[in-house]
């Protein structure tokens, strides 16, 4: 009786022994681990943005200097491509918003028979490599003798930015209480200002990350951009040249500082609302 | 007050009711709205795809101009001479995408369940970065992973590159320009979309079901294994496919961090449309990848179970 | 904007729906229904989930078009007006408060949408008779589900609609909280005076406010009338078993006595008033016999029962106190079982489950229903799934 006794309570003691404090915040290490790797790269941006390098590459570590912060457009050509870059970025993520929310609305609200066609249409983009879609749409420009440059960039991020917005701003109107704008009416809104009393600021959140999403992925796109710019030369683009003729520390500033806007940015954002969520 | 009220009368047999239709104003709605995108996606996108296909199928030079000859010769010329590009992109997206899912889960879970008042700052960091150009931050790599510098060195003293050599990772004591250098710079830019689509389903659990497991006796390990991990498998599958597709077209990561030893199809296609001017040879590879991709995202999708997912 | 009548205070309109009826593809919501809500009362559509009574107000609304048939308000047909040009307003299940707007704005909203500009004075005087005056700067998340009920109410009734229309109005709220609102919601309409119609699966909630109540099924009307009226006499078996709980026993007419029809049921005579039968009932004919669990008495089979009143011996299967009274649960051989709910006054100690009893009751209290239902009409009916 006894040495059973004793024989089922050792698993029990083993089971109720609190694992160690290393085996606990095992999951925690190894996600703050996978953080700092993602960090890392800006962190060397940043650190290298205040280099002095010997050479044309800015690869290695010579020397402390703010020259590159002082004068940020002192390499050729750097912030006309920026300024083209945001110009179409801004446009991109207008009409790419635009189109887009136009979409959402008819997906979330509307039963019509191509339905299932539109939603693949929609997803095809987003799981298509983008050298495909760049190859094919400048094959067609090619053809067509459009001339490449600043329209048929414009036309490309808006195809490819589409989609997204799509998603993000249809997630939001589907969440929407359809009631919501049934009292609208109900309480002698017309169509019209249903939409922009009601509608419109309720799913303005889904437009806003869709539009912000959009803004990034045209700034940020080099590949489709490269096969459909010609001679125009947008911001990854000069990045991408300077990687091959030698890359000027300036790039870094331009790059650490979107990086810092960004941020200030969003916590700006993250603080008003959590204030208005107070009051 | 008076409280008249008629009981509902019998429906009279001779009066069969007019039913009334929305009128067509109200039924054309949706179309209108869908019109201008759907426009510009099917004139610049579904349409150069078609394009993209007549083109795979001439033959001709730019001198002499392109004519549709129904040439499939270039569909196999382009197998047989690119096929180590092929398998090559393939291996190092499957690659980076299982590191991306091994290092990007317990990141998304840090995200969802740990992190506590932390959580906006850490979704923060793994946003932001997309805002610095991902060139400038994949240009960082070349100094992070640079010959003489201490990550190498580092390696180098545990030992860790005799090992990768003798797997074909690295070649000798370097990691640029090596598969290795390759694969972590397709990791990490495709990192952030393994993770938020992870966080997106592991948030929506309900942490009251880890709780419910426990209380049934499921270990913590066992928990993750029966109650969690399969939750979440919605955001896996997104995940993966979010980071294998596009890691796969790739060639900015082969390009910046590899060698010629390295290049993948994406290269391939980028220098025979821009470089030799090869349009044809450049739209059949891009079919045969995008045929590949469909082909075994397709049976991903089946195998996992999730195809209400697309 | 121009309404379709000019709003007065304090005067609610009539409600007259013709024919109206309702189909989506092959199923048919609502059956056409002729249906007249008198100005200045309070109406309530009852049923369980499904049976059309929400697609019947929202029909009124102009929410949804009806298939056929037409919707009168104060003598005017409005069926091809929008809702926003009809003066009804609705108070929407689960409330559907603007969430980007504060609880001034939201009450404010008809107003605004009617070009009234100096509205501060009006939407402060109806959070006050809500009791919300201090919340006018809240938004409606931050207030508990009575306040935004409260919320919704003051946001209908600030546009002194000719009918206020009220969707399950109080079905997000706990027990207690619902029994106050439902005096409260009584309250205002009865200082207003503004037609009320009421859509609930809650039977209690609309016997307790309602004037008329309608009792829908399967998008028919089955019965209308004043509560008391469709407790004491249902016109079909769903109607006794939805409104409340019913005794319904099968029983044969064996012969008329004076104003008074003779059954027989599993061998007993039973005694059912005439008029309260279906009118064809002959000598021969099948009738279900019902009678309320509250107006049957259990005795002991050696006490004296009196000699004018139904009897059904039985035995006790179950027995529940629940305070005011105890019900008890009998199976009567050849009958089935049979719900009696008896007042706590003097308990008998020899009631208990196992106990042979002999029910008895009234025969005037019995009312007779037509055979050829589904006896079980209603009597399972899930009400929380509205």
């Amino acid at each position: 009786m006894t040495t059973h006794e004793t024989t089922d309570a050792a698993p029990c003691a083993r089971t109720v022994r609190r694992p160690g404090r290393l085996r606990r915040h095992l999951v925690t290490i190894a996600g703050l681990c996978t953080l700092a790797y993602l960090v890392l790269p800006n962190v060397i941006v940043l650190v290298f943005s205040f280099n002095k390098p010997n050479g044309r590459f800015n690869y290695q570590w010579q020397r402390f200097s703010t020259d590159a912060w002082t004068d940020p457009c002192g390499v050729a050509d750097l912030c006309g491509s920026l300024g083209l870059s945001l110009r179409i970025a801004v446009w991109a993520t207008l009409g790419a918003t635009a189109l887009g929310t136009m979409i959402a609305f008819a997906l979330a609200r509307y039963r019509f028979r191509a339905r299932s066609t539109v939603n693949t249409l929609i997803f095809l983009p987003m799981a298509m490599p983008e050298v495909v879609m760049a190859a094919s749409l400048a094959t067609l420009f090619l053809n067509m003798g459009i001339q490449f440059g600043f329209w048929t960039i414009l036309i490309a991020h808006i195809m490819f930015c589409l989609s997204f917005v799509v998603t993000a701003v249809k997630a939001r109107v589907m969440s929407m209480d359809p009631r919501l704008e049934q009292a609208a009416q109900d309480l002698y809104a017309t169509p019209v200002q249903t939409f922009l009393r009601v509608t419109l600021p309720i799913a303005a959140p889904g437009i806003a990350a869709g539009a912000l999403l959009s803004f990034a992925l045209s700034f940020d796109d080099f590949i489709i951009t490269n096969f459909n710019a010609g001679s125009t030369v947008t911001f990854p683009m000069f990045v991408w040249g300077s990687a091959q003729r030698g890359t000027p520390v300036q790039i870094n500033v331009i790059g650490t500082a979107m990086f810092l806007i960004a941020v200030v940015c969003v916590v700006v954002g993250q603080l008003a609302g959590a204030r208005r969520k107070r009051s | 007050m008076s409280t008249v009220t008629e009981a509902p009368a019998p429906a009279p047999e001779d009066a069969p009711p007019e039913v009334r239709t929305p009128p067509l104003r109200k039924r054309l709605v949706p179309y209108w709205l869908l019109l201008p995108g759907i426009a510009w996606l099917l004139v610049f996108f579904a349409a150069p795809l078609v394009y993209q296909a007549s083109t795979s199928l001439q033959t001709g030079s730019l001198e002499d101009g392109f004519r549709v000859t129904w040439h499939l010769a270039t569909y196999w010329d382009a197998l047989v001479q690119y096929w180590p590009q092929f398998v090559r992109s393939v291996l190092y997206a499957a690659t980076a995408t299982g590191l991306c899912l091994l290092l990007g889960y317990p990141l998304a879970y840090l995200i969802a369940f740990k992190a506590g008042r932390w959580r906006h700052l850490v979704m923060i960091l793994v946003i932001a970065p997309f805002f610095t150009s991902f060139l400038i931050r994949t240009l960082a790599w070349k100094t992070i992973l640079a010959d003489g510098g201490p990550v190498v060195g580092a390696l180098n003293a545990l030992h860790v590159l005799d090992v990768t050599s003798w797997l074909g990772l690295t070649d000798g004591h370097r990691v640029l320009a090596t598969p290795l250098a390759v694969v972590c710079g397709l990791t990490y830019n495709f990192l952030p979309f393994m993770v938020l689509p992870l966080y997106t389903s592991l948030e929506r659990i309900d942490p009251r079901l880890h709780e419910a497991a426990g209380d049934l006796y499921a270990r913590p390990a066992t928990t993750f294994r029966r109650v969690t991990f399969p939750l979440s498998m919605p955001g896996v599958v997104a995940g993966t496919l979010l980071t294998f597709i596009p890691a796969t077209g790739d060639y900015i990561n082969a390009e910046l961090l590899g060698s010629t030893d390295q290049k993948m199809i994406g290269n391939v296609i980028q220098s025979q449309f821009l470089r030799v001017l090869d349009y044809p040879t450049a739209a059949a590879l891009s079919f045969l990848l995008m045929a590949a991709i469909l082909a075994m995202v397709t049976f991903y999708i089946r195998k996992s179970g999730t195809e209400d997912l697309v | 904007m121009t309404k379709t009548a000019s709003p007065q205070s304090g005067s609610g309109g009539d409600v007259r729906l013709r024919r109206i009826s309702k189909t989506y593809g092959s199923f048919t919501a609502v059956h056409p229904l002729d249906l007249t809500v008198p100005a200045g009362s309070f109406f309530a559509l009852l049923g369980a989930s499904g049976c059309g009574k929400t697609t019947t107000l929202r029909m009124i609304a102009g929410l949804e078009d009806p298939s056929t048939g037409t919707v009168e308000l104060s003598g005017e047909d409005v069926t091809a007006l929008p809702p926003y040009k009809r003066h009804v307003n609705t108070v929407f299940q689960n409330y559907a408060l603007f969430p980007h707007l504060d609880i001034f704005e939201n009450v404010a909203f008809g107003l605004r949408r009617r070009g009234i500009k100096s509205v501060k004075k009006q939407v402060e005087e109806m959070l006050d008779l809500v009791q919300l005056g201090p919340m006018a700067r809240r938004r409606p998340q931050q207030l508990s589900g009575g306040q935004q009920q409260r919320v919704a109410v003051a946001r209908a009734l600030i546009n002194h609609p000719q009918v206020l229309l009220l969707d399950e109005p109080l079905g997000a709220l706990d027990l207690k909280l619902r029994r106050q609102m439902q005096l409260e919601l009584k309250r205002i309409q009865t200082e207003v005076g503004i037609t009320f119609v009421h859509v609930t699966h809650d039977q209690e909630e609309a016997m307790t406010m309602a004037d008329t109540v309608a009792v829908m099924n399967g998008g028919r009307v089955e019965q209308l009338g004043a509560p008391a009226d469709l407790y004491e006499n249902p016109a079909t078996t769903f109607v006794a078993n939805f409104l409340g709980t019913s005794n319904l026993i099968e029983a044969e007419v064996t012969g008329v006595d004076g104003d008074d029809l003779l059954l027989r049921a599993a061998d007993r005579a039973l005694r059912v008033p005439a008029r309260r039968c279906p009118h064809a009932a002959r000598t021969g004919d099948k009738l279900l016999a019902g009678v309320r669990p509250e107006k049957m008495a259990l005795a002991h089979p050696d006490d004296a029962v009196p000699e004018a009143h139904n009897r059904l011996s039985g035995r006790i299967k179950d027995a529940a106190f629940i305070g005011v009274s105890t019900q008890y649960l009998l199976d009567v051989p050849g009958v089935g079982e049979l719900a009696v709910y008896e007042q706590n006054i003097a308990r008998d100690g020899r009631l208990v489950p196992g106990a042979d009893v002999v029910a008895h009751w009234n025969g005037a209290h019995t009312f007779g229903l037509d055979a050829a239902q589904d006896i079980s009409a209603g009597a399972d009916v899930d009400e929380e799934a509205a």
